[in-house]
């Protein structure tokens, strides 16, 4: 999948000509069954934007007063810091990590190819419970120690160097896949020419190869910001005061929605600015990433005794964000199971999650089909517009999204208030740019062409999408349909304040528990989620192009 | 009289300021085998999308078998039009095997039509043995015959080929053309295709189409288009050609090479007394000659022939093809006569032809 592409469809920074847009796009204006589904859709993802908006603007004098404390300006300031912390060892972590396994002889290639990407499937709230309970005080490391060396203290893990290792050691995949499918996309013979212009290799590297990752490892590291920007769960458990968690305490505490309200739209206002940042400065190198298909492998290259320290490297990255995590959970597991921890709510949490989840990725995937059909086919002002609509919820935190639908569905749509629908509503408007990405890449491969010629042999064009344009589309549905699953499955705080009384999902079950330090408790849900999401990232990363973003 | 297959009468097409086709007219006899020959950019594609119906009108209405089919207000879809298209990149269906891609357009005829058809086509296009194949395992040549073996399954009234031989290189594309040109010649399918190679153009066609931004310049036989154009255009786009300014003095056109036999371009006529006449490469023999101002500047070795370039006093050039015999080296003062006693063809002057060789 091509992330920068997706992102363009997205952002609509792309230079507008007459035609040829992007190599899919057809001239003249969209039928009537693609632009008004297309732009109701785009509307209505962006009503839980407005409704914020409206609520803020209404604020009282107090509510205003209590944003511009000083406090708050603190917090938001611990957010960016994390932020700026995790984006920057992810791409430390990550951008070596995928040199070596595209371009390098390191031993295990394949192995290290699939299990670096893995820890994907742990959502942050599981990583957090896990380090706390691993890290924590009372936890597996101490008791362990306390016997033989009667340690009573450990250095404290909660704050920001135990968030900041959680959120990059479970987030650093995002850099990576991106910078992964760039590297892949690089046409060798650039490299070859600095070559044999009298470079050698490394210089060639750095003077060819980096400049052209550069716009795959800042949008990579923009969506680790946004996750950790955005993130609830381990900033929670780490108790590390971010903005989030400050939200999520002010909607627990106060009546007053619209200070809730002024807060997520700080929130989505941070968002936003990271978002236009990364999109503006690199709008233009951007556009030459747009095809990039490469004929030739590129050679791999031999590292000799550097091999073993990289190894190493991969080694531990493993461990830390994938073996160590397990082990801790199926230690609690263990203990839990001893002590008579009851294994039957895992049964109606699984089913729940399971469920919600493909309704989830069924219908976000629904959704985004008219839109990637406008944007991908029929570039011009309508197309401009669900572009420009798309742009300002690409961005918007889960916490936020939740927030507006528990005061847009207690005010206007009561009836759906505390269903399962409000909260797939809020899946649709949270995954629908994922989705949006997937669906429309594998569109943007297939040439209008084809469909042109299956109506010139007979086909109206209702058939000339089921029998052309569906089945080619398939490998980019199915993934798209695996990414939303993946992220529904692990998606905490929509679930947790727009869920329905009694509706327990895994997440909700494992945040319940951890939160409250029952971690033998918390252990069955937590491996059972994880096990979940690895079937879609299975899938992903069996087909090579799926880019699991 | 018979019906005309295709008609397109002032056809006019726009996409938002820009004009691509512009009061177009040409019509196409059942059986005939038409090229449209111009530039790139000159709207020889979207001529054709507008005659399958992917494309709709601004102005001007599109006949297929005397019926409507597309006009300011009328748009018979693609489907209903019985037109076949053969794409420049083929357009096959990658998710389906070659026999499943060639009985696409026949699903809604019965099975044992649908066979007997698929058959035909397949040995028509010399592609038996291949059925189950996909589409990426096929070569170029093979591609391009089955893209017509799928276009002629459902035996349209008149098949369109957009650059057929663009995507296949040098040494298939004489053999590929000549293929193609039989298969429909034998099916006597009515077929327009276009084209910016003359060679394609002219080697396939009955008639010849050149269009110019988007209208139609003339349309003629390949021969007619050679030996007669009607505009400086034409003459450009159906061979070897160079301008050569030239002052009209009773039956003699006066030029930097002395006196000539000249007459006016009938279809472009002009009382101006400032001509350019049409010099064909082949319309002079040259000589050396020590009495002249003519040099030969370049040599280009052609196999069976050699292109000279030569340049006259006033620094204007053509281009002349000599048998390779001639050994007249880059520097050598030459005489140039008329080789055959045809009057040369003139058009009114226009400097932007002066000076250029096509």
């Amino acid at each position: 999948m091509n992330t920068n592409y997706h992102r363009e469809l997205v952002t609509g920074v792309a230079p507008h000509t007459l035609r040829h847009l992007w190599p899919g796009s057809r001239i003249g204006k969209p039928p009537l069954v693609i632009w008004i589904p297309a732009l109701l859709i785009g509307i209505a993802l962006t009503l839980p934007l407005v409704y914020l908006v409206i609520r803020g603007s209404s604020a009282s004098e107090e509510a205003w007063s209590l944003l511009f404390r000083s406090r708050t300006v603190l917090i938001l300031g611990r957010s960016v810091i994390l932020v700026a912390t995790v984006s920057t060892l992810s791409a430390l972590i990550a951008v070596p990590i995928a040199w070596l396994t595209i371009r390098s002889d390191i031993p295990l290639r394949g192995f290290w190819t699939v299990t670096t990407a893995l820890p994907l499937v742990i959502p942050t709230y599981v990583g957090g419970f896990i380090v706390v309970s691993a890290l924590g005080p009372k936890g597996l490391l101490q008791s362990v120690l306390a016997k033989p060396f009667g340690i009573e203290h450990l250095p404290d893990i909660h704050g920001l160097v135990g968030a900041t290792i959680t959120l990059s050691l479970l987030s650093y995949p995002y850099v990576l896949l991106t910078v992964r499918a760039a590297l892949q996309n690089i046409d060798p013979s650039h490299e070859e020419t600095a070559r044999s212009l009298g470079n050698g290799s490394i210089v060639s590297f750095f003077k060819i190869v980096i400049p052209q990752l550069q716009p795959a490892i800042s949008s990579g590291s923009l969506l680790v910001a946004l996750y950790t920007l955005s993130d609830f769960g381990a900033v929670s458990l780490l108790r590390y005061e971010s903005f989030t968690w400050a939200i999520y305490q002010q909607y627990q505490t106060t009546l007053d929605r619209s200070i809730v309200a002024l807060l997520s739209l700080v929130l989505v206002t941070v968002a936003t600015i990271a978002l236009l940042i990364e999109t503006y400065s690199n709008s233009r190198i951007r556009h030459h990433n747009v095809s990039g298909d490469t004929q030739r492998p590129p050679v791999l290259v031999r590292m000799g005794h550097w091999r073993w320290p990289a190894f190493a490297f991969c080694t531990a990255i493993v461990t830390f964000a994938l073996v160590l995590p397990l082990g801790v959970l199926s230690y609690w597991l263990i203990r839990g199971v001893s002590v008579g921890e009851p294994l039957l709510i895992l049964w109606t949490a699984s089913r729940n999650s399971i469920f919600v989840s493909i309704l989830a990725a069924m219908t976000t995937v629904t959704c985004s089909m008219p839109v990637a059909a406008l944007l991908v086919r029929y570039p011009g002002f309508i197309s401009r517009t669900v572009k420009t609509l798309g742009f300002a919820v690409y961005a918007l935190p889960g916490i936020v999204v939740a927030l507006s639908l528990v005061y847009f569905g207690a005010a206007i749509a009561h009836p759906i208030y505390q269903t399962v629908w409000i909260l797939l509503i809020a899946y649709i408007v949270l995954f629908f740019p994922i989705a949006l990405g997937s669906i429309a890449s594998s569109l943007l491969q297939i040439d209008p062409k084809l469909e042109d010629a299956s109506r010139g042999l007979g086909r109206s064009a209702l058939e000339t999408m089921r029998s052309v344009t569906l089945p080619l589309m398939r490998p980019g549905i199915l993934s798209a349909g695996a990414l939303v699953f993946l992220v529904a499955m692990k998606e905490l705080p929509a679930t947790l304040i727009l869920g329905p009384l009694e509706f327990n999902t895994l997440a909700t079950s494992v945040w319940s528990a951890s939160s409250e330090a029952f971690f033998a408790r918390a252990a069955a849900p937590a491996l059972m989620l994880v096990l979940l999401s690895s079937v879609p990232m299975a899938f992903l990363i069996s087909r090579r192009s799926g880019n699991p973003l | 009289m018979t019906i005309p297959t295709i008609e397109c009468h002032k056809v006019s097409k726009r996409f938002g300021n820009v004009s691509v086709l512009d009061n177009l007219t040409l019509t196409v006899e059942s059986g005939e085998i038409l090229s449209v020959l111009g530039p790139s950019g000159a709207g020889k594609t979207t001529m054709l999308r507008t005659v399958a119906g992917f494309e709709s009108l601004n102005s001007g209405e599109i006949r297929i078998q005397g019926e409507l089919a597309s006009s300011q207000s009328v748009h018979k879809p693609p489907e209903l039009r019985q037109v076949g298209m053969v794409f420049q990149n083929y357009a096959l269906f990658p998710h389906l095997t070659i026999s499943k891609n060639i009985e696409f357009g026949i699903k809604k005829l019965a099975f044992k039509e649908q066979k007997r058809r698929l058959s035909h086509v397949l040995s028509l296009t010399k592609l038996t043995g291949l059925e189950n194949r996909y589409p990426h395992e096929l070569s170029g040549g093979q591609q391009q015959r089955v893209a017509l073996a799928r276009t002629l399954a459902p035996n349209p009234v008149v098949i369109l080929l957009d650059e057929p031989f663009s995507n296949l290189d040098a040494s298939l594309r004489l053999d590929v053309r000549r293929e193609v040109g039989n298969i429909v010649r034998e099916n006597r399918t009515t077929t327009i295709f276009v084209t910016h190679d003359r060679e394609d153009s002219f080697g396939m066609a009955d008639r010849v189409a050149v269009i110019r931004e988007g209208t139609v310049d003339q349309i003629d036989p390949p021969d007619s288009l050679y030996h007669s154009p009607e505009t400086p255009f034409v003459a450009i786009m159906s061979g070897a050609a160079t301008f050569v300014s030239a002052e009209i003095q009773g039956d003699k056109a006066i030029t930097e090479i002395g006196e000539l036999p000249y007459t006016i371009s009938s279809k472009s006529p002009t009382n101006n007394k400032r001509v350019m006449l049409l010099v064909r490469a082949h319309d002079f023999d040259l000589s050396p000659s020590s009495k002249t101002t003519c040099t030969v500047v370049a040599r280009e070795f052609r196999g069976d022939e050699v292109m000279l370039t030569v340049k006259f006093a006033s620094g204007a050039t053509i281009q002349c093809k000599q048998h390779h015999s001639r050994k007249l080296e880059p520097t050598t003062h030459v005489d140039l006569t008329p080789s055959n006693p045809h009057p040369f063809l003139a058009f009114p002057f226009d400097s932007a032809f002066i000076g250029k060789t096509y």
